[in-house]
């Protein structure tokens, strides 16, 4: 099989700079969401389609990088 | 010419298709996400996990010498074998399963220049196959310590200003922001830096497409900042994984002679009751 429809785009969630990473092998939609600083994957999802992996990457990545506190002061 | 000092250790991804299959080549995917191998990888790689294979998982610990051997031998790699590393987010993890390698001795390892985000961009095949390799005896060598740093000796070098430390997490963390990345566990009680560390972030030695800066980008951003190897340089990060990327680059690439990955880290120092903490932006 080959890696098909391979894009990366920035965005923000939740405050933070976000790269959003989705291709296909075969059936299967593939997303995964990173931090860009030090770009660590916090979320990824797989799905049917485009739209079904990455709604379900970028909530869960929405939830893990909310939680991430600042210092105070 | 304009060249890496060891460029026999990095490999393209058009290498890995025409030599992966050859009898004596090894490629092991090591990604920070565990679970990204089972989408699909190179044809014939198999998979180490950083995080129960790669380091002793009782004591805090790099890997044992002799569950490096069986890891190796079940993988089916000799000492002679060429191992081919790569991994999710610009070889991270395939640079800490580097620097274990060179800790014991390994002579042929390599990183496919790109990583896994290189080889997915390019279209390329990919596999769920999960070899199954014949076992090989493995004997790996004593333990070169002059690539690693423990705590004492991250000390006595800030007290005689005998090396260079380089922290190569977030600004962010660097400055005491946060406590750890984005989105992952905090993992310690205090956010800053060593003092006199300058902060020079791992990635940047990274184009956008993977794959290692030019040499002359590579010493334009470490000298620039004082890291040009005429001094002993020390590198750390939260665990010692994005470190031992910066490792890579400052001993291979650059081929600076005095290189050690200080592998406690900001999990360490940040920890260490008593120890000295800089907040905010490098002096």
């Amino acid at each position: 099989m080959k890696v098909e429809d391979f894009t990366r785009r920035l965005e923000k969630i939740a405050g933070w700079d976000a790269e959003i990473t989705t291709y296909r092998i075969g059936d299967t939609w593939h997303c995964h969401v990173d931090n860009v600083s030090p770009g660590a994957t916090v979320a990824r999802a797989d799905g049917e389609t485009r739209e079904a992996a990455e709604r379900e990457a970028l909530t869960k990545a929405d939830a893990r990088l909310g939680a991430t506190r600042r210092a105070k002061g | 010419m304009d060249s890496y000092t060891h460029p026999e250790t990095l490999v393209t991804t058009q290498w890995v298709l025409d030599n992966a299959q050859k009898p004596g080549v090894v490629v092991v995917e090591v990604d920070v996400d565990t679970k990204a191998y089972d989408e699909g990888h190179v044809p014939g790689a198999i998979a180490w996990n950083w995080n129960t294979q790669l380091c002793d998982t009782v004591q805090r610990d790099i890997i044992p010498k002799d569950k490096l051997e069986k890891l190796l031998g079940d993988s089916g790699i000799t000492p002679e074998s060429t191992v081919v590393l790569y991994g999710d987010n610009n070889n991270w993890f395939a640079a800490w399963a580097f620097w274990q390698l060179k800790i014991y001795g390994h002579k042929e390892a390599k990183i496919m220049n790109g990583g896994r985000k290189k080889w997915l961009a390019e279209g390329r095949e990919v596999s769920k196959d999960k070899p199954s390799p014949k076992a090989a005896r493995y004997t790996a060598k004593a333990p070169d310590l002059s690539l690693r740093s423990f705590l004492p000796e991250v000390q006595k070098a800030l007290q005689a200003k005998s090396a260079v430390l380089v922290d190569v997490r977030s600004p962010q963390e660097f400055t005491g922001e946060i406590l750890s990345p984005p989105g992952l566990p905090e993992t310690c009680q205090r956010g800053g830096h060593i003092p006199s560390a300058r902060s020079i972030p791992w990635g940047k030695a990274c184009n956008d497409d993977g794959t290692f800066k030019s040499p002359s980008d590579l010493r334009t951003l470490y000298g620039g900042e004082g890291v040009d190897g005429s001094k002993p340089v020390i590198a750390y990060c939260r665990i010692g994984e994005r470190s031992s990327h910066t490792w890579f680059v400052l001993k291979y690439l650059l081929g600076y002679k005095d290189v050690r990955n200080y592998d406690g880290s900001w999990t360490e120092w940040g920890n260490l009751v008593g120890a000295p903490v800089e907040t905010g932006t490098a002096r």
